[in-house]
């Protein structure tokens, strides 16, 4: 029988062994899109070993929003940067082989996961919320808005200053575009778009312009 | 559990972020035509800010939030000099914005949330803290530099400005985690207890070494330079002036907090490192602003060995030590200010006034804005009886106690082959003919004039009169 110390301490050096190879392959693969895979299978790996650390909420946290959202908006803006846009429309069979080795180490990482679960090894060091009694979740919480309370707010003006800096860099009002109003909009009634002038006829009906007279530019 | 009383210690950053939200709101609904107003009240609100740090001052060291902020001497008296040059700063630059189409309220919300990064990482009791601060700053910092977005040189700077703050804060963040794999705080307080009995001491060392290049890339001593030439030149120069005078003191509070606080007891480590990077900063800084053409530029060589000269105050690992660096910081602060006020008094609309053939014959075209130039730079060169002379000599002196003769003597030469450039333009503004045609035509704005001149004779009068500022430095590191 494996001794699940030992189990999960190969686990780990694995994960980070991943982590790195992955970090590498990021800044050396020519192809974008392959670097972006690459990128994903980093953050999985270090999910994973936050995991082995329980930090099981940091784990998830990582994976949703950085695997999950910013990771595959990075993939569509990669494929619709202009760069090698025939290769691209060779399909995605091409980015298959790269896919499935992405996909398949980060199922061996998982089951690599479940294992040192099933085992009940030790967590490595102390593991603050187990000795509080609450679940990581219930204390991280309590953490972030007790004794980190000042840090978090903090951050909180670093990510107003990102809005502030985006806005002041990148707005540009430009003169004489033409912008929809949506209040205006909704707020048009009939009688403002559609104008019913009651005029004689100038012309009889008999003498309508003939067709060649009309295709004239 | 947070209480009410640590607010009460922290009023003055919660002032500040309340007021800057204020004026970020109001800058929303101002006319182009009344931002005039918001200039004003972001100067009212950075000296009420002045009056809070200063009489909300109960003395002795206070600590709120956990520990996570330290109120102090040190803090309040850096908090006070940042928040003065930075409404120097606002009194320089609007005359240059309003130029150059610049006038945006951004510039104004953007600095006063740089100035809160620097309060808080002045304040910083735990590596978290320091490093939020230092993002603060930094992120503001780089907007900052990137503001004047249609000139291709600002941008140039502020991108290589974020890649190589980037690979900074990863390198500070390295340090940081190594020091807590050894002992297992991130409190300095902690830490400072608990790097004695640490069963690690390899680990502390290379995590401190890290810190240090982190620490030094934010100073801009060498061999960690190479972005301040490029970022000086190609900032707008208010911002220039900012990140020459607010960043360095709030880069000395930090690299105070880092060292002294948190990792005092490992002072013999990083005396030696740096010494290094003092001298290579000295030689670096001296010798290439020699041949440098522009003002901006060579301002930021000066920088780079004035940076040195500080690290010669911190290498003497104690109270003497920090008091003197802390003599120096402030006083480059104010010296960096009167220099880049009068680049931006002698600027206009489509004139930068930056390259030192601008400066030709200023005596014969405004004997007044020479006086102050020559006031500034001799301050800088460190000629007696001006402030930067003695900020010199306390740092030389610190190095001397610190039983380091030879770093002294580096130095000392190194002051005297700087002072061949700062005379360089002294000599070009009083004794060189002015370029044909050019013409010199003041900022007619009167508080800018005002300011300038009161900023340029303070570092006279300081230099004749240095004894309570220094007082006041050595106090600090004492309670």
């Amino acid at each position: 029988m494996i001794d699940p110390q030992m189990f999960q301490l190969v686990c780990f050096y694995a994960f980070a062994a991943v982590t790195v190879l992955a970090a590498l392959s990021v800044i050396t693969l020519r192809n974008s899109v392959h670097a972006v895979l690459a990128l994903v299978l980093t953050f999985f790996s270090t999910a994973c070993i936050w995991m082995l650390a329980e930090a099981e909420f940091l784990a998830i946290a990582l994976i949703v929003v950085y695997v999950g959202a910013v990771m595959v908006l990075f993939l569509f803006v990669v494929m619709m940067l202009d760069i090698d846009q025939e290769k691209l429309r060779e399909g995605f069979v091409k980015y298959l082989p790269v896919g499935l080795i992405v996909a398949i180490a980060m199922l061996v990482e998982m089951l690599g996961l479940i294992g040192v679960r099933i085992m009940h090894a030790q967590t490595m060091g102390d593991n603050p919320a187990t000795a509080a009694g609450l679940s990581n979740t219930a204390w991280l919480g309590m953490a972030l808005y007790s004794q980190y309370l000042l840090p978090f707010e903090v951050a909180a003006l670093i990510l107003t200053v990102g809005v502030i800096a985006a806005v002041a860099l990148t707005l540009r009002q430009r003169k004489g575009v033409r912008h929809q109003q949506a209040s205006e909009q909704v707020a048009v009634k009939a009688s403002d778009r559609v104008r019913i002038i009651k005029m004689a006829a100038e012309r009889s009906a008999d003498s309508e312009p003939t067709p060649a007279q009309e295709s004239k530019p | 559990m947070p209480t009410f009383n640590d607010i009460l210690i922290m009023v003055p950053e919660f002032f500040l972020v309340a007021a800057a939200c204020v004026l970020l709101l109001a800058d929303a609904f101002m006319k182009p035509s009344e931002r005039v107003y918001l200039h004003w009240m972001s100067i009212a609100v950075l000296a009420v800010t002045i009056y809070l740090v200063v009489f909300k001052q109960t003395g002795g060291t206070v600590t709120a939030f956990n520990g996570m902020f330290i109120r102090d001497g040190v803090a309040s008296i850096l908090k006070v000099f940042a928040l003065l040059t930075t409404i120097l700063v606002f009194i320089y630059a609007r005359p240059y914005l309003q130029d150059r189409k610049l006038f945006v309220g951004e510039f104004y919300t953007l600095t006063i949330f740089a100035v809160i990064g620097v309060m808080l990482l002045v304040s910083a009791g735990n590596l978290i803290m320091i490093y939020l601060g230092l993002e603060l700053l930094t992120l503001s910092s780089y907007a900052l530099v990137a503001l004047n977005r249609d000139s291709s040189l600002s941008s140039e700077a502020a991108i290589k400005y974020f890649v190589l703050g980037a690979l900074s804060s990863g390198m500070l963040l390295y340090g940081m985690s190594m020091v807590y794999g050894a002992t297992g705080t991130l409190s300095l307080a902690q830490l400072h207890t608990a790097i004695p009995s640490s069963t690690m001491p390899h680990l502390l060392v290379f995590g401190l070494i890290f810190m240090i290049i982190g620490i030094a890339f934010k100073l801009g001593a060498a061999p960690f330079h190479m972005w301040i030439p490029d970022v000086y030149q190609g900032a707008p120069t208010p911002v220039t002036t900012f990140i020459g005078s607010a960043s360095k003191l709030a880069a000395f509070g930090m690299a105070y907090r880092l060292l002294e606080t948190g990792m005092g007891d490992l002072a013999q480590h990083w005396q030696l490192m740096l010494a290094a990077l003092a001298v290579l900063s000295l030689a670096i800084g001296n010798l290439v602003a020699i041949v440098q053409t522009n003002i901006k530029r060579l301002l930021a060589y000066s920088t780079i060995s004035h940076m040195g000269y500080l690290l010669l105050g911190l290498v003497n690992a104690t109270p003497e030590g920090y008091s003197a660096a802390m003599f120096y910081a402030i006083s480059y602060a104010l010296m960096s200010t009167a220099a880049f006020g009068v680049i931006l008094a002698l600027s206009r609309a489509g004139f930068e006034s930056e390259e030192i053939d601008d400066f030709k014959g200023l005596n014969q075209r405004s004997p007044w804005m020479a006086f102050l130039m020559m006031l500034a730079l001799f301050s800088l060169a460190g000629v007696p009886p001006m402030f930067g002379f003695f900020a010199k000599l306390l740092v030389l002196q610190a190095a001397i106690h610190a039983g380091m003769m030879w770093l002294a003597i580096v130095g000392a030469v190194f002051a005297i082959i700087g002072l061949y450039y700062y005379l360089r333009v002294v000599k070009v503004m009083y004794f060189d003919k002015p370029v044909e045609g050019a013409q010199v035509r003041l900022q007619p704005d009167f508080t800018l004039r005002v300011a300038l001149s009161l900023n340029a004779l303070v570092l006279l009068a300081l230099g004749l009169w240095w004894g309570p500022l220094l007082g006041w430095c050595k106090q600090a590191f004492v309670g």
